[in-house]
């Protein structure tokens, strides 16, 4: 993206346009990443009351999945969770880079 | 027609604050500023006013209640002294980077420590890096004009800035003067209504304030606050003119007294004007050719008006109210002197620190200023560059 000089931004460094934090991937940022056993899980949908990133994805009252692309790995899901079904697990773990992040 | 009333500084600070009738009004007490929130409390008791008043912790609180108030649309005013600005500090610079017009009359004390409470210009000459307007008063009646003005230059469409009214502490906010208050009417016309285009309550058009911005953009707003500034000068001149037309009494960026001709100039700010003003008379009087530059806006700096009337005087002498230690000499020393750089013919310039902590400057030691640079105009040499007026040596 080519960068905007001081004469076409808005002033004050103003965001004019809502909803666009989503366009930031920070995925990127995680060092731990958040697995759900769906066995142990009761959907009591509390680890998605409480991401601070939004990135717990619920369809039909039913956890469906993380939203690696935007999830910090800060761990309060797996923290609150009263089942311990939420274990943090270290991205070195993984070598696929497509699931969040770049 | 208006009407003639005997108010001290701070009540007539209150009285312009009644009549500008801000939406939201956060404060926290300090001597000297004290009486001007209180007086308007009183207003607010009374009902002779519409302004929601904040009764905040601190002058960080108060500084901050301003931004989200003014940030959503309603015009904001607080004021303050000294440690009290001291204890904003972070916030003015959050004002004027988010680009909100809040007014402020800022009564002029020593900063701390040791601890005292008189005036002089540490305040707001140590936050003249902030990104706000500052303007500088003589006496009573320029409170309350300049107040007035400052509404209408801040909140001007290219300009966007907070603005910063100066008094000094106790000599102007505690001396009570005869000052001409115009109609509540005419105050409301001049002024208008404050139009936030990027209000933080218009859910139609949603916006966000205070972002992270940085090494990619947080220079570019940089640039558009320098921007800003450089056009704050026009602005001035413009309401001091309009202003003018409603009251008598227009209003440039600075005061040029007698300087037709002048070959002994003081440059001064603040209520010591007024002092000087009564020597140049006596000087002229007896045939010396002295003069007075007055500064009404420090921020911005008029650069180019001010060497114009300086450039072809004999000998300056820039009289300051506060010190930047370890620089060449105090602040408003500084900026004329590199003013005048460029200009092949210059005048020699010598300062003096003068006032610190409320210490009291007579027409004695503006004489002996005088004097001083009667004698490097005649031998063209400057012997001092820094001097100290009234200190025990
Ligand atoms: S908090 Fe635990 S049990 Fe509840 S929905 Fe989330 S993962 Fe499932
Ligand atoms: S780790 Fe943090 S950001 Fe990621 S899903 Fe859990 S609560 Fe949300």
């Amino acid at each position: 993206m080519k960068e905007k000089n001081w004469k076409e931004i808005p002033l004050g460094g103003l965001i004019l346009e809502a909803g666009n934090a989503e366009e930031y991937e920070t995925g990127s940022w995680r060092t731990y990443r958040p697995i759900r056993n769906e066995e142990k899980c009761t959907h009591c949908l509390l680890c998605w009351v409480y991401c601070p990133d939004s990135s717990i994805i619920v369809e039909e009252a039913k956890i469906k999945e993380f939203d690696y692309g935007h999830c910090k790995g800060c761990g309060i899901c797996s923290a609150q969770c009263p089942v311990n079904a939420i274990e943090m697990v270290e991205e070195t773990k993984f070598n696929s880079k497509k699931e969040g992040g770049e | 027609m208006g009407k003639i009333l005997g108010l001290t500084g701070d009540e007539v600070a209150a009285e312009a604050m009644r009549q500008i009738n801000p939406d939201v009004l956060p404060a926290y007490p300090i001597t000297p500023q004290t009486e001007i929130v209180q007086k308007f409390s009183q207003f607010v008791a009374d009902g002779l006013v519409s302004t929601e008043m904040v009764r905040v912790e601190s002058e960080h609180s108060a500084m901050s209640a301003c931004i989200g108030a003014s940030a959503s649309g309603a015009r904001a005013m607080t004021a303050t002294s000294a440690n009290g600005l001291a204890l904003m500090w972070e916030i003015c610079y959050i004002a004027a980077s988010y680009r909100l017009p809040i007014v402020m009359p800022l009564v002029n004390r020593a900063l701390s420590g040791p601890i005292n409470i008189h005036c002089d210009h540490s305040d707001s000459m140590g936050a003249r890096d902030s990104g706000w307007i500052q303007l500088y008063s003589e006496n009573c009646q320029e409170v309350y004009d300049n107040l007035i003005q400052a509404i209408r230059i801040a909140e001007s469409e290219e300009v966007l800035l907070p603005a910063m009214v100066t008094l000094d502490g106790f000599i102007i906010s505690h001396a009570m003067e005869r000052v001409e208050i115009l109609e509540d009417e005419e105050v409301k016309r001049f002024i208008g209504e404050y139009r936030n285009p990027h209000s933080l309550l218009d859910i139609n058009n949603p916006v966000t304030y205070g972002p992270l911005d940085l090494y990619d953009y947080y220079f570019e707003h940089k640039r558009q606050q320098i921007e800003a500034m450089e056009k704050v000068g026009k602005v001035i001149e413009k309401v001091g003119k309009e202003f003018g037309e409603i009251s008598g009494r227009s209003y440039d960026l600075m005061e040029r007294y007698q300087l037709e001709g002048a070959d002994l100039v003081i440059v001064a700010a603040g209520s010591t004007a007024g002092t000087v003003k009564t020597v140049v008379n006596q000087l002229r009087e007896k045939g010396v050719k002295a003069g007075l530059l007055k500064i009404r806006a420090f921020r911005p700096f008029p650069t180019e008006e001010i060497v114009q009337v300086l450039k072809n005087a004999e000998a300056v002498a820039v009289l300051d109210r506060s010190v930047s230690f370890g620089a060449q000499g105090g602040p408003l020393f500084l900026e004329i002197r590199s003013a005048l750089f460029e200009e092949k013919k210059r005048p020699p310039v010598v300062n003096y620190i003068y006032g610190l902590g409320g210490r009291d400057i007579g027409i004695e030691e503006i004489e002996t200023v005088y004097k001083n640079l009667e004698r490097i105009a005649d031998s063209k040499k400057t012997e001092e560059l820094v001097g100290y007026l009234g200190l025990r040596e």
